[in-house]
């Protein structure tokens, strides 16, 4: 290991420091009052304490509100199409696991459209965060009802209210092959919505964060239970989940102790309808890397790919009979 | 090219009744076509492959067509289900698979019919019939084969049958699995081929199984010889020129592959579509030795996708497909267009539309590939013509990609994908292989889309690139990369785009034309087509006619030079393996005619008025059918 100097390791500090600033791109163009601005908040947070360096992380995203994420960040970005961003993000990662790979996807780019990417992401467990920002409505396109709408929300396509049960992100995600990082947090209480976003980015592994959000344009008293009332709020802690602060525990006493690593009761918590659970439900660090699994240890050298190309050509080569004798 | 095609001559076979003794005088011969055909995993397949590989070492020019039912498992004796191989050997350079068949191993005679019903073999063709059903204890079975014996014989083709099972059993207890080696050792016989080669093949094929499974194919193969030297009354000889140069024999399919290795490229995203996926399947096994990864996507949308992530933020990446999931793709394609990011798109062409024809040879694919996407979405389009082709287009469309940042779409089908041709074994060399990924700090104030005005290039800017931080995005944006709301800038975009197109076009070269420069008729043609097209100009112009023949490896752009080109011919027309209204119907005239693909290119781009001719039969065209079709049009 190299061994800097007291003043090379100050330099390098002071080089590495950055601002929220240093984070920041634009002026959102989100609504007033919606969720999307917090989790920015969290997310521009998060960044500038764990010192990410901009041009080593990058925001991948689909289409829909949420998916204008990657525009008010300061690093590397890519705003692609709808439902695809997780398979963007696998390539990315692949090909360059030093880089820090962020994931912004709505409910119908997610659970909708790309739901197949959704269940593979899950099942691949690339070493990426991803931040479900769940509004139960498509917004960008004008208020039509999504996978995740309550039963009866009324919408421009489902007028006379929705016809099915709300499709349940965590509940699915749990039940997937390989699931190692799954948290639920809410747009109003922006502490622990941080803690949960730094727990997720802390994860090896596919970190899938289901934010609970309000769109104040489409749905603006759909969460007025849960935010006049704490106790809908389940806060789920734990010595190795979440740690709930003095401040939070005043105003959410609804808590429940519950161990990340048990997926059985996580599944049970998910399924809750009376309450929003907020927290950890699960963490699995054991679960292998699809990158890992899949990256050569080898270094990829030009002399690495003659070798390689050339004892191909040999399996399939007709030599002259000279050169045939020559060779043995 | 061979410049003098030569009648095959067959010397008539005496019939059944052979003095075995005589020592025979092999009849030379230019080339002949050959067929094993069989039921599924039978091994024809491999019979035909060790067959041509042989011929190929003798120093014969080959060309071997894969013979592919549509399912795995066909039913056993089904017309429909007839698979093997299909060789044609030269003595001079053979660039297509060429027309009907001289010689047929059936080993049983519903496959035969198959081939009978599908008009591939030559009047008069030798057919070598496995005689065990003759005795079938299933009364059907044996009627069914006297029937159909009986139709062949009277049809005028010379039937020898050969009781391949009988022999085999005196061998070994499971005459299925080894037939086709037996086989083999007849065909070498009536070659006149090297058995020592043919033994190498079996220990190439079945060296990593125990040596007691290569001894008994060898005894099979000798076995094979013996019986036919022994029971067959002709034998032919096709002269040899052995290589001064080492040959690579692979498929279009592996040369595709090895194009991806030697290219530099790092990442193969793929998802399994008939019959793109061998390739992926050869990529998977060797590519992880120099530092690849092969990535199996959840689907075709998710292997584009993944491709695309993968080129944004390392090297230029390839995705494997074939017509259908080439569909799936166009979403992303079209943002790979917009956001300027490099990427290969290979596309191995079936019968389409729909399901089509998966394992049949079509180039249904091309305007889809040019005109695909939505909105205007400039991409290159390439189209090898040969195996050779199908090597080195691979690495010159990841140079491409990476030069233009561009999407580079290869175009191949189903006849390149399975057929085998020799071609000079390429010299590796270090410029094939992609530059290490850009990760220089960004001088300050440059900007991640600096369009050039005259040429619509701009620098790509690569995430770890310190001061490069920007958002691609598929909305419409602005040097900055920031989304544009100003209606302006995306038309200044779009023509960038198209710009890129003209700057790569300055570049190309004239096609080359086949033939002289002037003359009655120019045909033109793309893709797997060429060979074809070529040997039927070599045959008219050795008849005297002044025909000649241009093909297309750029198809967007097209390449300059064309259209003087066409204007030394009389007529232009195209043939092509894609739909054409026939002007023979009656409801078809010059207002309402579809024609095919390259020819409403051409049409389109120079005002010239060129006809076209095309046969989708899921079967490389031969070249004797565009022999009789320029016949036609020059005669009209």
């Amino acid at each position: 290991m190299n061994m800097m100097s007291a003043t090379e390791c100050l330099l390098q500090m002071c080089d590495e420091h950055f601002e929220l600033e240093d984070y920041q791109s634009g002026v959102p163009r989100w609504c007033t009052g919606c969720g999307d601005n917090a989790i920015l908040a969290a997310v521009q947070r998060l960044c500038r304490d764990e010192g990410l360096r901009p041009e080593k992380t990058v925001f991948v995203s689909g289409i829909g509100c949420s998916s204008r994420f990657p525009h008010y960040m300061k690093t590397y970005g890519f705003h692609g199409i709808h439902g695809r961003a997780l398979p963007v993000a696998e390539g990315v990662k692949m090909a360059r696991p030093d880089l820090t790979v962020f994931v912004n996807t709505g409910d119908g780019d997610c659970c909708s459209i790309g739901a197949a990417h959704w269940i593979h992401a899950i099942r691949y467990n690339m070493n990426i965060t991803v931040f479900l920002h769940d509004n139960q409505i498509y917004g960008l396109t004008k208020k039509q009802a999504s996978p995740t709408s309550p039963i009866g929300t009324k919408s421009n396509t489902t007028p006379r209210g929705s016809y099915l049960e709300a499709l349940n992100p965590l509940s699915v995600t749990l039940g997937v092959q390989n699931v190692s990082f799954v948290a639920q947090a809410v747009d109003w209480a922006p502490e622990i919505l941080f803690d949960i976003v730094k727990a997720a980015y802390h994860h090896k592994g596919l970190s899938f964060v289901r934010i609970v959000q309000r769109c104040p344009e489409w749905l603006p008293k759909m969460l007025d239970p849960w935010l006049h009332d704490p106790n809908k709020v389940q806060l789920l802690h734990h010595e190795n989940g979440l740690q709930v602060s003095a401040g939070m525990g005043r105003v959410y006493k609804n808590q429940l102790q519950h161990d990340p690593l048990d997926i059985d009761r996580a599944r049970e918590i998910a399924s809750s309808h009376e309450t929003i659970p907020v927290g950890i439900l699960y963490r699995n660090p054991e679960v292998p890397c699809y990158e890992d699994l899949r990256r050569p240890d080898t270094l990829r050298t030009p002399e690495l790919t003659r070798a390689g190309f050339n004892r191909e050509l040999d399996k399939y080569t007709v030599w002259p009979q000279d050169a045939k004798a020559k060779a043995a | 090219m061979n410049e003098t095609t030569t009648q095959t001559t067959l010397e008539r076979p005496a019939g059944k009744a052979a003095s075995p003794a005589a020592k025979k005088t092999p009849v030379r011969l230019q080339e002949h076509i050959i067929e094993i055909i069989s039921d599924s995993g039978e091994g024809a397949q491999k019979c035909g492959q060790s067959l041509g590989a042989i011929a190929a070492q003798m120093g014969n020019g080959i060309w071997t067509t894969e013979i592919i039912p549509a399912e795995i498992r066909p039913p056993a004796r089904s017309v429909a289900g007839a698979s093997g191989n299909r060789i044609r050997i030269g003595a001079g350079y053979i660039t297509n698979g060429g027309d009907e068949t001289d010689l047929v191993v059936a080993f049983n005679e519903q496959v035969l019919l198959g081939r009978v019903r599908a008009k591939e073999l030559k009047p008069g063709c030798i057919i070598l019939l496995e005689s065990m059903w003759r005795t079938s204890d299933d009364p059907k079975i044996a009627a069914s084969y006297l029937e159909t014996y009986a139709r062949v014989v009277a049809a005028g083709y010379k039937v020898y049958e050969i009781p391949m099972e009988a022999e085999c059993r005196t061998l070994v207890s499971d005459p299925r699995r080894g037939k086709n080696m037996f086989a083999l050792g007849m065909l070498c016989q009536l070659y006149s081929l090297d058995l020592k080669l043919a033994a190498d093949q079996i220990v190439l094929a079945f060296g990593k199984k125990d040596q007691s499974v290569v001894d008994a194919n060898i005894r099979l193969l000798e076995a094979g010889q013996k019986w036919a030297e022994a029971n067959l009354d002709f034998c032919y000889s096709i002269p040899a020129v052995r290589s001064t140069e080492p040959q690579l024999v692979v498929n279009g399919n592996t040369a595709l592959a090895l194009g991806v290795l030697a290219s530099g490229m790092e990442i193969c995203a793929m998802y399994p579509i008939t019959p793109a996926t061998s390739a992926s399947h050869y990529l998977s096994e060797v590519f992880e030795n120099v530092g690849g990864i092969v990535h199996q996507a959840e689907d075709e949308i998710a292997a584009c996708a993944f491709a695309i992530g993968a080129s944004y933020a390392s090297k230029c990446t390839v995705t494997i497909t074939s017509g259908p999931g080439y569909s799936l793709k166009q979403e992303a394609i079209g943002l790979a267009v917009m956001g300027e990011i490099p990427l290969v798109v290979v596309n191995v062409q079936r019968g389409g539309p729909s399901t089509g024809q998966p394992t049949k040879m079509e180039q249904g694919d091309l305007m889809a590939a040019i005109f695909g996407s939505h909105g205007d979405a400039p991409k290159v389009v390439m189209a090898p013509g040969t195996i050779e082709e199908c090597f080195y287009s691979i690495i010159t469309a990841r140079k491409i990609a990476e030069t233009f940042n561009m999407v580079v779409v290869v175009l191949t089908d189903a006849g390149l994908a399975t057929s085998q041709q020799p071609f000079r074994r390429p010299q590796f060399n270090d410029s094939w292989l992609a530059p290490p990924v850009d990760q220089s700090p960004v001088p300050a104030g440059a900007r991640p889309y600096d369009w050039d005005e005259n040429t619509g290039l701009a620098r790509r800017f690569i995430p770890g690139q310190p001061g490069g931080m920007h958002t691609l995005t598929g909305l419409a944006h602005d040097r900055d990369s920031h989304v544009a709301y100003d209606a302006e800038i995306n038309e200044q975009t779009l023509r960038f785009r198209s710009l890129k197109l003209a700057a790569l076009q300055k570049t190309l070269k004239a096609p080359p034309v086949f033939g002289d420069p002037e003359g009655d008729l120019l045909v033109v043609g793309w893709g797997s087509t060429k060979g074809a097209i070529e040997e039927a100009v070599t045959t008219l112009r050795a008849e005297g006619h002044k025909v000649s023949s241009m093909h297309l490896q750029f198809l967007q752009p097209l390449p300059p030079g064309i259209k003087e080109i066409m204007q030394g011919f009389k007529q232009v027309m195209t043939i092509e393996s894609n739909w054409s209204d026939r002007p023979e119907d009656q409801i078809i005239d010059e207002s309402n005619r579809r024609y095919s693909s390259v020819a409403i290119l051409l049409r389109a781009r120079y005002l010239v008025d060129v006809d076209c001719w095309s046969e989708v039969k899921g079967q490389p065209i031969k070249p004797g059918t565009i022999r009789r079709v320029m016949l036609k049009k020059l005669n009209k």
